[in-house]
């Protein structure tokens, strides 16, 4: 994998580098500008090194130190590169695109496509999406570029009980329409699915990451049954985007080689999204809440919960907006996020109890950024967590510090 | 100095400040008192390796379908039944059933010796056949084992009164058990008939700690060992889906969890309490001390402990005869449980008393009126106690 990465890098650059390209696609011919620009243009809108030419190419890089502990207990200062991402971006033709991301992880210890489709334009409601696609339920799936948030972890709701990054093998369509101050924006997919692994894994929950493991997702279905995914936006220039997303389908291997070997069994996922910026503050709020709803055997253990829900909430003031340590267009921020997971809600067969196994967290935090592609990060998180029980909770907090970067 | 140097050193001295208050920002470790976790003091650096390894199996392994789970068990991790090493909640909640007499091995042809109720995607779990008495026993704490492990038999059998021979109307037998073929019996067990003193389980069916963990790999899972590889799906033999090493590291770690400590020892209310309690001959069957012999475990050794347990079993009545059986016992006779750690349970059971062998009882004072047979002298004194004695009492019980 990691030799056909580098052999595709190398030859995309060669390929930029002898220029026998059509002059007309040497131009940044994205068709919205960033005022227009919606959360499902997060994939398409990104930041390159190189953007005046058929091929672009670009990523962004992650580090940070944390020092956390949990009840009294720490593992003391850790430094982590959680990940480097390489986007490569190619014009076909003036409506004909090619994007892709590659992400290593953990310092190279695994190295994933997260996106790689082909884009055709045919009209702007109706573009044809195929490849590796990143399912847009919710907002953080498709929006997950590091530097543009002001925390050095991810929201917990969307890594820890949605998968982001999701993606998958599949196709399907998107489109967006303008009218004065309003921007409307839809996105319809089916791809690979999930699997077993959410309701029976090492996470011991419902966790619909732990398909992300499954490697052959890009190569073959676990059950033949496509999953889909759905959003509409609407977006207002003076007030803010709306996003309402769904994902889901059959997720459970039910049947092989001809044989019965469970129930088919369905996976929901409803997510609502918005971001805004007050104009009278220029404060930026984002925030996203997802609701999973899963069929589990009634039969297997209530460790796997039925349903599950959490989201974020992020706030972002500019406090300093000027020149500094000689960056023109400097800005210093405060923020703050909160977030909280109920990874099984409902109550215990046995008694009738609520059904613990929660999380909630506050994450202050300051950033610097000197531009609009970097940006230093300094938050303080809090969280307390309660096992299935709702036992007294495991209290954690610590400083976090990091940077990232687009390239 | 320019603006930008300002800027910078303030910057500077903004992360320098943040890395040097780290300590500061980590939340307070509860008081070693307030938990049940951790390891005896005394143990050496190779055994707190080892300890470490038995505490990831047993509280972060948990078992899947691809790793062995099933097809039928009743948890899937043992960290799900013990949390935080304490006692279980009802969700967790096993059932016995099979044995009705003492001395007859159970019927496993209709699915004794336990109910597996829940089942991996695909498959059914097991149900008890109509009629047959059972029993539910929730899930007992796992702390301080290691020391109950460490005492002589004789040391148990001096409480004993099978006959009753001191005319106090408590009685106190062992319960005598079949060994496993893995059983590799210490210098101080004593066997009678060929059988051993249990003393771990509401009825002491396990005689030692490897058998107590086989047993719960097996039933309580559906994961076989070498041990015991019979799937108690199928009551087939199959390969091992546990190695050898993490059983003996599991049972290692239960071995030198630490005894619970009392809090609040000093308390006059608290004095007073276990003065009530003594005098009202709870400690008749709730012995408070014994004293270790060596050990294997040179942190096990020559300690005394305060367990408030005899280790055997006693007659509770016709309230607490559920109709069914292990070992040599009655039906109606139960071990008696060690107090030790009474007073953390809610921490370890969502917030709530879930106490005697099934959690039927929602309070400590619940559970002392639930007794009966032997103890039903004792527990007539506590409802006759005044509130002042009562409430000293059921505080000396909180600070265990």
């Amino acid at each position: 994998m990691k030799k056909l990465i580098i052999t595709l890098f190398i030859g995309l650059l060669a390929q930029q580098l002898i220029a026998q390209v059509d002059q007309s696609l040497l131009k940044d011919d994205r068709s919205d500008s960033l005022e227009n620009g919606m959360n499902m243009d997060a994939l398409s809108n990104r930041v390159y090194a190189t953007s005046s030419s058929p091929v672009s190419i670009g990523g962004y890089l992650e580090a940070d130190y944390k020092y956390i502990g949990e009840d009294g207990l720490t593992d003391g200062h850790t430094f982590r590169i959680p990940r480097v991402t390489l986007f490569i971006t190619s014009s076909i033709s003036s409506r004909i695109k090619f994007m892709s991301e590659f992400e290593f992880e953990e310092g190279g210890e695994e190295i994933a496509i997260e996106f790689a489709a082909m884009d055709v334009n045919f009209h702007p409601l109706l573009n044809l999406r195929g490849g590796v696609v990143v399912n847009p339920i919710g907002a953080f799936n498709q929006n997950h570029d590091g530097p543009k948030w002001e925390f050095v972890d991810r929201p917990i709701a969307m890594t820890q009980m949605l998968p982001a990054t999701w993606s998958n093998v599949g196709f399907g369509l998107y489109g967006k329409m303008y009218q004065q101050d309003w921007a409307f924006g839809y996105e319809a997919y089916l791809t690979n699915g999930f699997d077993n692994s959410i309701t029976t894994n090492t996470e011991n929950r419902t966790f619909l990451p732990a398909s992300k493991n499954n490697k052959e997702r890009f190569e073959e279905s676990s059950n033949g049954e496509p999953l889909f995914t759905g959003k509409i936006a609407v977006r207002n220039q003076n007030i803010g985007e709306l996003g309402l997303s769904y994902m889901g389908g059959i997720y459970n291997t039910h049947e092989d080689d001809g044989l019965i070997l469970d129930e088919p069994r369905r996976l929901d996922v409803f997510a609502v999204d918005f971001n805004t910026e007050l104009p009278f503050s220029d404060t930026y709020i984002i925030g996203e809440w997802a609701w999973v709803f899963v069929d589990v055997p009634n039969t297997f253990t209530q460790q796997y919960g039925e349903k599950q829900s959490g989201g974020f909430l992020d706030i972002v003031q500019p406090v300093i907006d000027k020149s500094m340590f000689g960056f023109d267009d400097a800005v210093f921020n405060v923020a703050l996020r909160l977030e909280s997971v109920d990874w099984n809600v409902g109550t215990f067969n046995e008694t009738g109890g609520n059904i613990g196994d929660e999380i909630w967290a506050v994450v202050p935090g300051i950033s610097f950024r000197p531009t609009y592609q970097t940006v230093f990060r300094l938050n303080y998180r809090y969280q307390e967590q309660t096992d299935i029980l709702g036992n007294p909770p495991a209290k954690t907090s610590g400083i976090e510090i990091g940077f990232a970067t687009y390239f | 100095m320019t603006t930008r140097k300002i800027q910078s050193a303030c910057a500077v001295l903004l992360l320098v400040a943040a890395i040097y208050s780290c300590d500061s920002l980590i939340p307070e470790a509860p008081a070693e008192s307030d938990l049940l976790d951790g390891p005896t003091e005394g143990l050496s650096t190779s055994e707190q390796s080892r300890f470490l390894k038995g505490d990831i199996a047993f509280n972060d392994e948990v078992f899947t379908p691809e790793s062995g789970l099933g097809p039928v068990f009743v948890a899937n991790s043992c960290g799900s039944c013990h949390a935080g090493d304490g006692k279980g909640h009802p969700f967790t909640t096993l059932t016995r059933f099979g044995q009705t007499q003492p001395n007859i091995a159970p019927d496993v042809s209709i699915g004794g010796p336990q109910l597996q109720n829940r089942a991996i995607p695909g498959f059914e779990p097991e149900t008890i056949p109509n009629g047959v008495p059972s029993m539910d026993f929730t899930p007992p704490a796992v702390t301080g084992l290691g020391f109950l492990e460490a005492l002589t038999d004789p040391q148990i059998l001096d409480n004993a009164d099978p006959n009753d021979s001191d005319g106090d109307g408590i009685s106190g037998v062992p319960n005598y058990i079949n060994p496993p073929s893995y059983f590799i019996p210490k210098p101080f067990h004593q066997p009678v008939g060929g059988q051993y003193i249990g003393r771990f389980g509401k009825k002491a069916a396990a005689i030692d700690l490897l058998h107590q963990t086989v047993g719960a790999y097996n039933q309580d899972m559906g994961v076989t060992s070498t041990f015991n590889p019979i799937d108690p799906h199928t009551g087939l033999s199959t390969d091992p889906e546990v190695s050898d090493q993490i059983i003996r590291d599991v049972v290692f770690y239960l071995q030198t969890l630490k005894a619970p400590i009392q809090r609040d020892a000093d308390d006059p209310e608290v004095i007073r309490g276990k003065e009530v309690f003594m005098s009202i001959n709870c400690s008749s069957c709730h012995v408070p001390s014994f004293t270790t012999p060596q050990s294997d475990i040179d942190a096990l050794s020559n300690k005394t402990i305060f367990p408030y347990s005899d280790l055997l079993l006693h007659d509770m009545g016709p309230g607490l005869d559920d109709g069914a059986t292990e070992g040599s016992a009655e039906t109606f006779e139960w071990r008696t449980p060690p107090l030790w750690g009474l007073g953390l349970a809610p921490e370890s059971q969502g917030g709530e008393f879930f106490l005697m062998h099934d959690g039927r009882a929602k309070s400590i004072q619940e559970a002392i009126e639930l007794h009966g047979g032997e103890a039903q002298q004792s527990r007539d004194e506590f409802v006759a106690l005044s509130d002042a004695d009562k409430q000293a009492l059921l505080k000396f019980l909180r600070s265990l």
